[in-house]
């Protein structure tokens, strides 16, 4: 009898916690979407929530890349199973082989190599976001091919909306 | 397959040019172009068209790792802007400097570490590490 209650009060008390520190499906999605965007591959991924219900949808290039999507949405806090795995998987690229460019991660040593080369051209900032590294500044046009020379080499994308060319 | 029509020039240009290994390959929005040129000016005619087709490269669009053709005692010219450039201990900016090369010399290549780094030995004997988009093969 005692065990009845304690167990029903311990239940009742669970549910409680749970229930008032249930995430919200807008933190669900963000926390979601900051996880699928750890990996370049999965960043493209579409998240819905719905009452903790999450629905992926969009293209992946392979099936192990939707998988590990889905288990990855499904790793995070507050989310209900199942996932609904929506995910589309591309048409295989006619071209083959692979290049080696499309492994691009960038990781403290491409970060390295970027403000190697870059660090003798004058008039421009280097940071990075998860994968992109953002160059801004004025440069002269020879220099502005080798700075995209020395991000390819380093096989990092770039954004250079905020590069002026120098008058 | 947009992106390839959008680079198909340059893409029929590294062809034509016979580049080594060229690989094409359309991935979240990017046309990764890989391969090696077979020679400097090669090279640097498939960056022109790159800049042609897609005004100041900003675009984002295309990763082009192509690299030029050079085997160990190859000759290179240092491509700096005006500046020496800095031959290191180690392939790395952190490595010690260990000699200069200046703007416009040929050194000899002895072999390509990596990517970002080539080993080299300068006319007066001095041999480390400089950075490879700096050195270009004649």
């Amino acid at each position: 009898m005692k065990l009845t209650h304690i167990t029903l009060a311990t239940a009742l008390f669970a549910t409680a916690v749970f229930t008032s520190c249930k995430p919200k499906d807008s933190e669900i999605k963000a926390n979601v979407e900051t996880a699928l965007k750890a990996d370049m591959q999965m960043a493209s991924t579409m998240v819905d929530v719905n009452d903790g219900k999450v629905t992926l949808s969009g293209e992946c290039m392979d099936e192990a890349c939707k998988a590990k999507c889905e288990s990855t949405a499904a790793g995070v806090k507050g989310v209900k199973p199942p996932v609904i795995n929506n995910l589309t998987v591309a048409a295989p690229m006619v071209t083959e082989p692979a290049p080696a460019s499309t492994t691009t991660m960038l990781d403290d040593a491409a970060k390295q190599a970027v403000n190697d080369g870059l660090k003798d051209i004058k008039g421009i900032t280097v940071d990075f976001t998860a994968d992109k590294a953002v160059i801004k500044g004025e440069v002269t046009a020879a220099n502005r091919m080798k700075i995209m020379q020395i991000l390819a080499s380093a096989k990092v994308q770039s954004d250079v909306s905020g590069l002026m060319e120098k008058k | 397959m947009a992106l390839q029509d959008k680079y198909a020039q340059l893409l029929s240009a590294a062809q034509t040019h016979g580049v080594e290994n060229l690989s094409v390959a359309e991935q979240n929005g990017v046309l990764h172009v890989s391969g090696t040129a077979k020679s400097t000016a090669d090279y640097d005619a498939l960056w022109a068209l790159y800049s042609q087709i897609d005004p100041n490269m900003a675009s984002g669009d295309l990763m082009m790792n192509i690299d030029v053709k050079a085997a160990a005692g190859a000759q290179l010219k240092v491509t700096t802007d005006s500046t020496n450039l800095n031959i290191r201990s180690t392939p790395s900016t952190e490595g010690e400097i260990v000699g200069k090369a200046a703007h416009n010399e040929i050194v000899t290549l002895i072999e390509k570490t990596d990517d970002s780094w080539w080993k080299v030995k300068t006319t007066q004997g001095e041999e480390g590490y400089a950075y490879a988009q700096y050195l270009s093969p004649i």
